[in-house]
């Protein structure tokens, strides 16, 4: 029976030799990844335990990672006892994969995961984060799930009762005009759709642009799939993502198996997308599907603009930002906050210049970790403040303040809006 | 009879059930308290207990989107809240089912005060004299909902999993002592 990836992924997690949309199956987790969270799930994990007589244990220490990513270093001693309660799970459970806050080996998660080789194409991926569906950049099946739900996964290294899922065919043609990057096709994407026009179902992306894309791009692209409700997004195992795992994961190359959907799988759903003549676009407050092109906005005075998350803190979108910034100055009235999504790329960012070039322009370069994308770490907005950020959520008080606005865009809309002051399109100011 | 106490609309997002600035909170026990408080009248209603128990928020489309935080379903499971929408978004809507957080697929004409009746399969709107059909929940969470929640449907599966391990070694000669 012809299969999408999504099908052939949990097909195989479940030991069948083919699955179809609707049938409900018990799947073999291959990676299991928390962050802070991690908190509430031993929590949960412990309870499951509880009156069976049965010392608590994880099912397999080596597939779960833990990532202390969302207020690092802690913000407050509640938030640094949950992150000593996670530490000595993780040393009594022997858990391997656990990137504590350290200039080596810290990061966002999804970021720290596909870097270190974690997640290989054909992987059922599970995290209790809602933008775990980022790793479905690397063909992977990665979706988030709750923390009770990785409490059972932790018991039983299985997910109960998965329905398996339809999927929708994202066809991408024509090649990006200077300026335009893999954000603003998913922003775009995501106002065709709606925010929950993907609801219960996978995107799957094809077409000559996503197979020209980096790695980085994809992992833009699949970040964010959840903001149109999709429980996965996944872009078809290739050349490229090989040439990632080995060449930049660590990845062995006999480590690597590449699952391709059956040519005649069966989609709900095929959009077909031309990027050639896609504006940047911006998503406006407060929903990610209220995204409109750049003409519309440009000229709205922003306060503060953010360049960093799982979403657009990779090293090519410092780049962008530096080679915007240099020999500028981050406009008076502006704040402009840069966090990398990981130790790594900040230390890449740091040989290359990039963050020398960010400081001496006025920016303020933040640690790697979550930064100010959830409001509850740094960067809080004032009532009545405008930020301009290339993270993935703009929803009333995502940034620590309900009387704030949030708008979306690229590191490049941002970085030239950062020296304008006003919301700024890159192909012709900044 | 149970009242509508909140009627919201659509794209309800986790942060705004349960800020993310109040993340660092997250026990089932402690996260009633922070129940939509950005909704600061709702919330404070919800804070002096002068919200009843089995009361019902009503919202439109996709429920729960955003963040995959479970505290979104436990502050409103323990406040014994019922959320009727016309839809969930998926990890907000399993969230509330391995909680036992009551959640119902309806699309509902109501507004705040209404008072509601739960018919079978069916939700009557008395004040407005209206009924309204029922949408049911995925298939493949029944059995987690007839259990009481994932926590004991995973611990059910854990132990039917250990007796079926004891089963095997004592089968071929081999007990879990002699093992260790
Ligand atoms: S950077 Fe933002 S979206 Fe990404 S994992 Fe952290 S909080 Fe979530």
């Amino acid at each position: 029976m012809a299969m999408t990836i999504a099908e052939k992924i949990l097909a195989r997690a479940a030991g069948l030799p083919s699955v179809a949309v609707g049938d409900v199956v018990e799947a073999n987790v291959d990676l299991a990844m928390s962050h802070e969270n991690a908190a509430l799930v031993i929590n949960q994990f412990v309870e499951v335990y509880r009156d069976t007589g049965v010392e608590p244990r994880v099912w397999d220490p080596s597939r779960i990672a833990i990532v202390l990513d969302h207020r690092v270093p802690a913000e407050s001693s509640k938030t640094a006892t949950n992150q000593k309660k996670i530490r000595e799970f993780v040393h009594k459970q022997a858990i391997g994969k656990f990137h504590d806050i350290r200039g080596d080996v810290g990061g966002i998660c999804h970021q720290v995961l596909p870097e270190c080789g974690y997640v290989r194409p054909g992987y059922l991926v599970v995290g209790t984060d809602s933008h775990t569906t980022t790793h479905g950049a690397l063909g992977a099946l990665a979706f988030g799930i709750g923390a009770t739900e990785m409490a059972s996964v932790w018991t039983l290294g299985t997910l109960l009762n998965v329905e398996v899922p339809p999927t929708i065919k994202v066809v991408v043609h024509g090649e990006f005009p200077p300026g335009v990057y893999p954000k603003d096709l998913i922003l775009h994407l995501i106002g065709l759709l709606s925010a929950e026009g993907a609801n219960f179902k996978v995107i799957e992306f094809h077409g000559v642009t996503v197979r020209n894309m980096s790695t980085s791009g994809r992992l833009v692209l699949c970040n964010m799939a959840v903001e149109a409700g999709a429980t996965a997004g996944i872009v078809p195992a290739d050349k490229e993502t090989i040439r990632y795992l080995i060449g930049h994961a660590g990845v062995s190359s006999h480590d690597i198996e590449v699952i391709t959907p059956d040519p005649d799988a069966y989609y709900v759903q095929t959009i077909d997308i031309d990027v050639s003549k896609l504006p940047p676009q911006i998503a406006c407050p407060h929903s990610v599907d209220n995204v409109i092109p750049i003409f519309s906005m440009e000229g709205r005075r922003v306060d503060q603009v953010v360049v960093g998350s799982c979403t657009n803190g990779r090293l090519e979108d410092l780049e962008v930002v530096a080679r915007l910034v240099r020999g500028h100055k981050v406009a008076r009235n502006v704040r402009l906050l840069v966090f990398p999504a990981s130790w790594r790329i900040y230390r890449d960012a740091l040989s290359k210049g990039y963050i020398g070039t960010i400081v001496e322009a006025g920016g303020v370069v933040m640690n790697p970790g979550c930064g100010c994308c959830l409001g509850v770490h740094q960067g809080a907005l004032g009532n009545g403040e405008v930020a301009l950020s290339t993270t993935n959520r703009n929803f009333k008080g995502r940034m620590g303040n309900p009387e704030a606005e949030v708008y979306l865009c690229s590191p490049a809309v941002a970085a030239a809006s950062a020296l304008t002051g006003v919301i700024t399109d890159p192909r012709t100011g900044g | 009879m149970p009242k509508v106490v909140l009627k919201l609309g659509d794209n309800v997002s986790t942060d705004d059930i349960y800020p993310g600035r109040f993340m660092a909170t997250v026990l089932p026990s402690e996260t009633p308290q922070y129940a939509f408080a950005d909704h600061a009248s709702f919330n404070g209603l919800l804070n002096q207990r002068a919200i009843p128990p089995g009361s019902v928020v009503v919202a439109g489309n996709n429920f729960g989107c955003g963040s995959s935080r479970e505290q979104a379903a436990s502050c409103l499971k323990g406040h014994d809240l019922t959320v009727v929408a016309r839809s969930f978004s998926r990890i907000f809507m399993q969230n509330a089912i391995n909680l036992g957080l009551r959640i119902v697929v309806a699309s509902i004409d109501a507004s705040e005060g209404d008072e509601l009746e739960w018919l079978d399969g069916r939700l009557h709107n008395v004040t407005r004299n209206k009924t309204h059909s029922l949408h049911s929940l995925p298939k493949a969470r029944q059995s987690i909902i007839d259990a009481g929640g994932l926590v004991a449907y995973t611990r059910q599966k854990l132990l039917e999993k250990l007796s079926k391990q004891k089963n095997r070694s004592v089968r071929s000669g081999v007990t879990e002592e002699s093992r260790l």
